[in-house]
């Protein structure tokens, strides 16, 4: 079976003394980094990148795995110690995870965590490897009208579909186009928004905008509201599970993984429906309702689980078709790219034993982070405790020396700093910062894509409709963009449309409070994620009004 | 709170659609100063995008303005260290940024090390450290540790500034 030989090879590559170390270290730094408050997977890798631009490029994805794999644990050891998560595909796991530890049980929490982790990451990356060589099979067929469509269709999903307001979401992906115009044209030469400025004539580096958005524009806008009050970490000793444990959690862990991978590998699919709807399932098939609310271990394995196979699920598109869908894959890509490696349909020709390398090593770094994390949980729960100036003002001091080390300018420095600014506005505001960023780096793409296409039809629009798969997703676009007022009309139609949230339990109000959610995230995919940001409160306020 | 300063406080946005309306007018003012001869080979030209993307962002700019007259506001972000429930700290921001500038000021003439260190003290001192001689410490060791270990570990040469020859 061929892709059973290339990804024997790839752990060939992989497992190298050398390699294998790049590995450990990639997942050690990640979870390091991803447990800090404040950051996040995609700032993990932005600020790691720098690290590995003088390994050759093999180390360097080896150790990518490692930290894209580390950051997402990371943030969920963060979110059930903390119980404030900063990501939203991490509010689930806060909801139950930190009701446990808590009560507790912070070990059990902490190690189904882990473990379904290590399930979902396995069968996410299995997944990973059958799935992408049919994408490529599927995607060398498609012309740039099929790109363009594609590339369309994710900016669109991303922006209009994420998010509490579209509205909003427009303005900051406009941003980003207008970032990614920067810079010398591709076709004709001519320098676009550079205002005369010859160092701004190579266009901007995305990692110095990746860095400036997540890591700069946090910092200040934490920095702005600091908790003056320090937040109380739950102490917790060496994660295990108890026989019962295992037993309540290994169904949730498939189901979870189950949700996440599709999920995932859809635009504008991200981890923050299928961790709702894993949580929602769980709660609805759990054989101890009233747990739920007072921290079940099915709260914590199903979403954990969702939120790993998801994170596999991204790759697929990123890799078979150059499409990130969310903020880390885009940074990623970016990644790729500085390599001078092109994602998409040719890369599994062309670099071959790099990507079966890469995916080996997904599953390495899988393994990993279970025999790593596990003995290390109390230490990480230690790095929580960092004083809150030595975090930020680290943050800042990183953020410097990675924006400046990629080209030795301080120019880059200036830049860093106003486009922090433009991050602080964005939180300030409720601007997302994912359209922004897939903005630059999808933007000057699709523009390629566009003008290949206009070229091939020698200017005549109808080029574009060109491809049938580009009709269908016109289509879908189209859909996407008047679903609202599809959605409006119905509700007028039908007013009082709250589905029945199974038998109530002793918990009914609680038990509601998921079919709240259930209802939310079907109007617009992830609202209820943000407002839950700070904790869970809102839903279960929300709730109380209602109560007659 | 004078009523003039809360009214202005509840629509800040503003300022937000003022900031797309002047980013679609830049964008627009330059692609318009783009000089391209008609090509058969790239029929789009360079200036076809800058024009959509201009709109998209003017067009967002009016309607952003119109959501905030009407009530309308964004939802400001929270996370594991944010306090929403106070306004925001300029006294922590502007040293903050304040350290952050002459980071860069400093850079390239003084060095890596000692910027790094005006830029790691000044921060922390920003958010509130106040162990100046520990933070101190902290900040030199780390600007030397990262001097060093891009110097060796990743053989990027940082500046060395006034301390060259020395480092």
């Amino acid at each position: 079976m061929d892709v059973f030989n290339s990804l024997m090879d790839g752990f060939a590559t992989a497992l190298t003394p050398m390699n294998l170390l790049y590995a450990v270290i990639g997942v050690v730094l990640g979870t390091a980094v991803g447990v800090l408050p404040g950051l996040g997977p995609a700032m993990t890798v932005a600020l790691l990148l720098p690290v590995t631009y003088v390994l050759e490029p093999t180390s360097a994805f080896i150790m990518f795995a490692g930290i894209y794999y580390g950051g997402m644990y990371g943030g969920s050891t963060t979110s059930i110690l903390l119980n404030t998560p900063g990501e939203s595909s991490s509010v689930v796991t806060a909801i139950e995870g930190n009701k446990m530890a808590k009560a507790g049980r912070a070990s059990q929490a902490l190690a189904t965590a882990a473990i379904g982790s290590f399930v979902a990451g396995t069968i996410g990356t299995a997944l990973l490897a059958v799935c992408a060589p049919i994408v490529v099979k599927f995607a060398v067929s498609l012309g740039s009208p099929s790109y363009f469509a594609i590339m369309v269709l994710a900016l669109l999903a991303v922006t209009a579909v994420l998010g509490s307001s579209r509205l909003r979401g427009f303005a900051s992906l406009g941003l980003g186009l207008a970032i990614g115009l920067v810079g010398m044209d591709s076709v004709t030469g001519q320098a676009r928004l550079t205002f005369g400025q010859p160092l701004l004539s190579d266009g901007l580096d995305i990692v110095v905008v990746a860095v400036a958005i997540f890591a700069v524009g946090e910092a200040l806008w934490v920095a702005a509201h600091l908790r003056r009050t320090p937040l109380h970490v739950i102490p917790v000793g060496q994660p295990w599970m108890g026989k019962q444990d295992w037993k309540r959690s290994w169904k949730p862990w498939l189901r979870g993984t189950l949700f996440g991978f599709p999920f995932g590998a859809l635009p504008a699919g991200g981890a923050e429906i299928p961790t709702f709807l894993s949580y929602v399932t769980e709660k609805r098939l759990t054989k101890h309702p009233e747990e739920f609310g007072k921290g079940a271990i099915e709260g914590v394995a199903g979403p954990e689980a969702a939120n790993n196979a998801a994170a596999a699920g991204t790759l697929t598109p990123m890799l078979a078709l150059g499409l990130p869908t969310n903020a880390t894959a885009a940074v990623m890509l970016a990644a790729f790219t500085s390599y001078g490696i092109q994602p998409g349909p040719q890369l599994f020709a062309s670099e071959g034993p790099l990507v079966w390398a890469l995916i080996a090593s997904l599953f390495i770094g899988n393994f990993l982070l279970l025999i790593i994390n596990l003995p290390l949980a109390p230490l990480w729960a230690k790095l929580l405790q960092l004083p809150r100036p030595y975090l930020y003002a680290g943050i800042l001091f990183f953020a410097t020396l990675g924006a400046y080390s990629v080209n030795l300018q301080a120019f880059d420095l200036v830049i860093l700093l106003v486009l922090g600014a433009l991050g602080f506005m964005m939180r300030r505001f409720g601007l997302p910062v994912l359209p922004l960023i897939l903005g630059v780096i999808l933007g000057p793409r699709v523009e390629g894509q566009l003008r290949k296409t206009l070229q091939l039809s020698a200017g005549d629009p109808a080029g574009l409709l060109s491809e049938p798969i580009a009709v269908g997703i016109y289509i879908i676009v189209a859909i996407i963009l008047i679903w609202p007022l599809l959605l409006k009309a119905w509700r007028t139609s039908r007013p009082q449309a709250v589905p029945a949230a199974g038998a109530a339990g002793p918990l009914p109000q609680d038990v509601e409070a998921g079919s709240d959610v259930l209802m939310a995230e079907a109007e617009s995919g992830a609202r209820v994620a943000e407002s839950t940001g700070s904790n869970n409160q809102p839903v279960h306020a929300r709730r109380h009004q209602e109560e007659p | 709170m004078t009523p003039l300063t809360s009214r202005l406080k509840g629509r800040s946005e503003l300022g937000v659609a003022l900031l797309l309306g002047a980013a679609g007018v830049l964008v627009l003012w330059d692609a318009v100063g783009l000089v391209t001869p008609y090509s058969k080979s790239d029929p789009v030209g360079p200036k076809t995008v800058p024009y959509i993307v201009a709109g998209l962002l003017m067009v967002c700019a009016v309607m952003l303005a119109i959501n905030v007259m009407r009530g309308g506001h964004g939802e400001t972000e929270g996370g594991e260290d944010v306090d929403l429930s106070h306004p925001a700290d300029w006294k922590t921001v502007l040293p903050l940024a304040g350290a952050f500038v002459a980071n860069i000021l400093l850079i390239d003439w003084a060095g890596w090390v000692i910027s790094g260190t005006v830029l790691f003290w000044g921060s922390v001192w920003a958010l509130g450290g106040r162990h100046y001689v520990r933070d101190g410490l902290i900040s030199v060791a780390l600007s030397l540790l990262t001097f060093y270990g891009f110097y060796l570990g990743l053989g990027i040469s940082l500046p060395a500034g006034l301390l060259e020859g020395i480092l």
